[in-house]
């Protein structure tokens, strides 16, 4: 197994930047274990992520790989996509990332069902930045920001994703390392725009304001979290759920576009 | 296209991007600039492109440097309030060397300001607008035909540098409508980008002897990682302070030191001219107009035009102003240009500054009547 | 050396002035002439005041907007009341009768023609209005050719809408023609 680290690994990159217990690292291992299921060639994927301590994930993996600025990653890989149409993409977002600063870009690339896959890990907080609430983090948790407990809703981002017009989607706690890595694979398979959302954990930022104990403590108070978050019924069954459905994808739409025009044909210039 | 032919500003730099190898487009609509993203979206498809119209512009411009790093020529067209927007990504494409095109049609501002009317007062914002030290390159096109020629020379210079490029019209150059003649012996040139030969003797990031790294794009044959952190010439990210420092130094002479290959401008009766008038953009046009009028009325006055506004072209205007008893700086701002002009003058007394900002383009009669005055 | 025109269509957005300027600075450099068309309108495409504006000259055209056009075409009161008084002292002015209620002489060559007024009788809707003021100004002015105009007109319009502008642009002619003759008999 260690040689298929290896392989995906840009070993002279490490040690990486997360804290003990971080979660990132449990997604990225996850990820390549994906990689090695999917065997596409590591020059045909590129791998985009945001601003945050999971944006460095691309700085470790060994493929095209673009660190993008906060909270854009999907427009920049929506660029990508459609100007090369052949190339595999996996899209790496924090909470803060995708769902605050990047939420537009978020439903839109869910409107557009567009060829990739996306993978939200949310650890209810900002991380990098010490540890301010975010639209993820639980109504009355603690943050730097919110001293007295957070005010605010969270997103139910599944329910945002499908609305929006994501063709698959489903949340996966990040104990569930094995069914995250047969949910990549899976998304990856799927013609259109997939969404993942990875229940992780900050317990350096938000486990400790939050007395939720060590990281493995976390793990275990993980349905707790997402409970908290009233995400409504059945919430023990909600781990693991998949929405999938068959829409038009955005190149292949695309693509026919261009087969009617070049009939119209005669360009100006 | 012999034949002379009533052309649009918009129109004419939409097909000089074709024309110059253009085939990414990402935008989002707005005055004045939308007829850039209409034509786009009729002939790229035709020519197997990719025409997007995005949420914003934060991401037109995300898209269009996503769609460059994979090596297609790439371009958006917008106005004062998107390229606001633009700044954030404008400088990551500066500091991971993406090369993209941004056509800004300026009109009035600040905020919504006057959409429909003209202004220049983007000129600072072109330069210093996005946070940090970086370098960028500016045009401006003072005809229809030009609207054409710059946008080719817009992306050549963006892929040459590997520097995002923008083309600052002004509503009065996008909308204008004039008469425009090919020659049957103007052909367009197209500049790539420097591609990379041998991975293993050269770095995506690495100081060559012109300051211009080697382009690896995604997809090719060899991988690497593009990130807006300040980064070794690996491409990864760096606190070293000497790698720091490095690179933002490159950034800037990798421009500094091509300025003969960039930096354009044009004479129109400079020579024997006792007050010259420096202008660009659609005020040129009105300093053309005033230079043929004061030379009737037997007046030395003459136009140094600039076509590149950033860089600055700093020893065209120094030599230009050499024995001038004025200088004159129309512009549709608040003096924006001027404060360059200021900088470089021997003399700042020799400085006199028209400024409109009612969203009309300033005219002969102005320029002559401060000539008068001084003259 | 041929006149230097700068010709002012004033009114508001809707009457189709702007696409009137752009066939008449398009048919002055099929002529042979030089031309530039600009145009001035607000955020409203329907009913906003909205200028088409077009310099046609022997020379090089610097400075692309007008002053003190003169030919003056005004389609609104608003149009006669912001325009009238930048008339260049020789201009011409050409008021639509059917919009216009201030009709007494403003300028010495002053022409009234009711140019929405014809086109709502003989085409049964306003919209073809623009291509009326074409024809009235090209018979008043001689401007460009008739025919060079006609010519003109295969690129602007698709087939439907070709033969309803043309029945516009002749409409315009012989109002213009009328005008003339009124202007003949105001004179004298």
């Amino acid at each position: 197994m260690c040689a298929v680290y290896h392989k995906y690994l840009r070993l002279d990159h490490l040690p990486h930047i997360w804290c003990p217990g971080c979660g990132n690292g449990i997604v990225m291992g996850a990820f390549i274990r994906a990689m090695e299921d999917l065997k596409y060639d590591q020059n045909e994927v590129v791998v985009v992520s945001g601003i945050g301590c999971s944006g460095r994930i691309s700085g470790y993996l060994d493929f095209n790989t673009l660190h993008t600025t906060h909270g854009r990653a999907l427009a920049f890989a929506t660029g990508i996509k459609a100007a090369e149409p052949r190339l595999k993409i996996f899209v790496f977002m924090g909470d803060g990332d995708a769902t605050a600063i990047g939420g537009n870009h978020l439903i839109h690339a869910c409107r557009r069902n567009i060829d990739m896959t996306a993978i939200i890990i949310n650890n209810c907080t900002f991380g990098m930045t010490g540890g301010q609430f975010s639209p993820m983090t639980p109504k009355g948790k603690k943050a730097s920001t919110a001293p007295y407990g957070t005010v605010e809703r969270n997103f139910d981002i599944p329910a945002l994703a499908q609305a929006a017009g994501a063709t698959l989607v489903a949340r996966v706690g990040i104990y569930q390392v094995n069914l995250l890595r047969e949910l990549i694979v899976k998304a990856s398979h799927h013609k259109g725009f997939a969404l993942l959302e990875v229940i992780s954990q900050c317990p350096v930022n938000y486990g400790r304001r939050n007395q939720m104990g060590d990281p493995a403590e976390m793990l275990e108070d993980q349905k707790g979290i997402i409970k908290s978050a009233g995400l409504g019924q059945g919430l023990e069954n909600y781990f693991g759920q998949i929405f999938q459905s068959e829409q038009p994808e955005f190149i292949e739409e695309y693509n026919k576009m261009i087969v009617q025009a070049q009939k119209k044909g005669g360009c100006d210039v | 296209m012999v034949k002379p032919k009533l052309m649009q500003g918009n129109e004419c730099c939409a097909l000089g991007a074709l024309a110059a190898g253009v085939r990414f487009f990402a935008g989002y609509p707005i005055t004045p600039s939308t007829e850039i993203a209409e034509i786009f979206s009729k002939e790229l498809p035709k020519l197997g492109g990719v025409f997007m119209q995005m949420e914003d512009e934060i991401a037109s411009l995300a898209a269009v440097i996503g769609a460059s790093l994979t090596g297609k020529k790439a371009i958006t067209a917008t106005s004062g309030p998107g390229f606001s927007l633009m700044q954030e990504n404008l400088g990551f494409a500066a500091v991971a060397e993406v090369p993209c095109v941004i056509v800004n049609v300026m009109r009035l501002g600040p905020s919504t300001g006057m959409p429909t009317l003209p202004a220049q007062s983007d000129v600072m914002q072109a330069r210093w607008g996005t946070h940090g030290d970086h370098s960028v390159i500016a045009l401006a096109p003072s005809s229809v035909k030009e609207a054409f020629c710059l946008t080719v020379r817009a992306v050549n210079l963006a892929e040459r540098y590997r520097v995002p490029v923008v083309l600052l019209m002004d509503e009065v150059i996008g909308h204008l409508r004039e008469r425009v003649v090919f020659q049957p012996d103007e052909k367009v040139v197209q500049w790539e980008r420097k591609q990379c030969l041998n991975p293993k003797s050269s770095q995506p990031f690495e100081e060559t002897a012109d300051g211009i790294p080697p382009f690896f794009s995604f997809g090719g044959e060899y991988r690497h990682h593009v990130t807006g952190l300040v980064h070794d010439e690996s491409g990864f990210p760096t606190s070293q302070r000497e790698g720091i420092s490095r690179l933002i130094r490159r950034l800037h002479y990798k421009i500094t030191q091509h300025l003969s290959d960039i930096v354009q401008v044009e004479e129109f009766f400079v020579d024997d001219a006792d007050v010259l008038i420096i202008a660009y953009g659609s005020t040129a046009r009105s300093a053309q107009a005033a230079v043929v009028r004061a030379r009737e009325e037997g007046k030395k006055a003459g136009l140094l035009r600039l076509i590149t506004l950033w860089p600055f072209p700093e020893k065209e205007v120094s030599t230009a102003a050499v024995n001038k008893k004025a200088v004159i700086v129309p512009e549709m701002n608040m003096g924006q240009l001027a404060l360059e002009v200021a900088r470089v003058l021997p003399d700042k007394n020799l400085l006199f500054p028209i400024n409109r900002v009612d969203g009309e383009l300033v005219t002969p009669d102005e320029i002559l009547s401060v000539m008068g005055r001084i003259y | 050396m041929s006149k230097l025109w700068k010709v002012r269509l004033s009114g508001k957005g809707g009457q189709g002035l702007i696409t009137a300027s752009i066939v008449l600075a398009d048919a002055a450099i099929r002529f042979g002439k030089n031309a530039v068309q600009t145009q001035s309108y607000g955020p409203e495409s329907r009913g906003g005041a909205c200028r088409g504006e077009v310099i046609i000259s022997d020379q090089n055209i610097y400075y692309p907007k007008i002053s003190h056009p003169n030919l003056l075409v005004c389609m609104s009161d608003t149009a006669v009341k912001t325009h009238a008084g930048f008339l260049a002292g020789d201009g011409i002015l050409i008021i639509d009768e059917t919009l216009v209620t201030q009709t007494r002489p403003i300028k010495s060559q002053f022409y009234k023609v009711p140019i929405t007024g014809l086109c709502r009788e003989k085409l049964g809707q306003d919209i073809y209005a623009n291509m009326v003021v074409l024809g009235a100004i090209i018979r008043i002015t001689e401007v460009v050719p008739e025919n060079v105009v006609l010519e003109t007109f295969q690129d602007y319009f698709s087939l439907e809408m070709l033969e309803t502008n043309l029945q516009a642009f002749t409409i315009g002619l012989k109002a213009g023609e009328k005008a003339i003759k009124r202007f003949g008999e105001f004179s004298a």
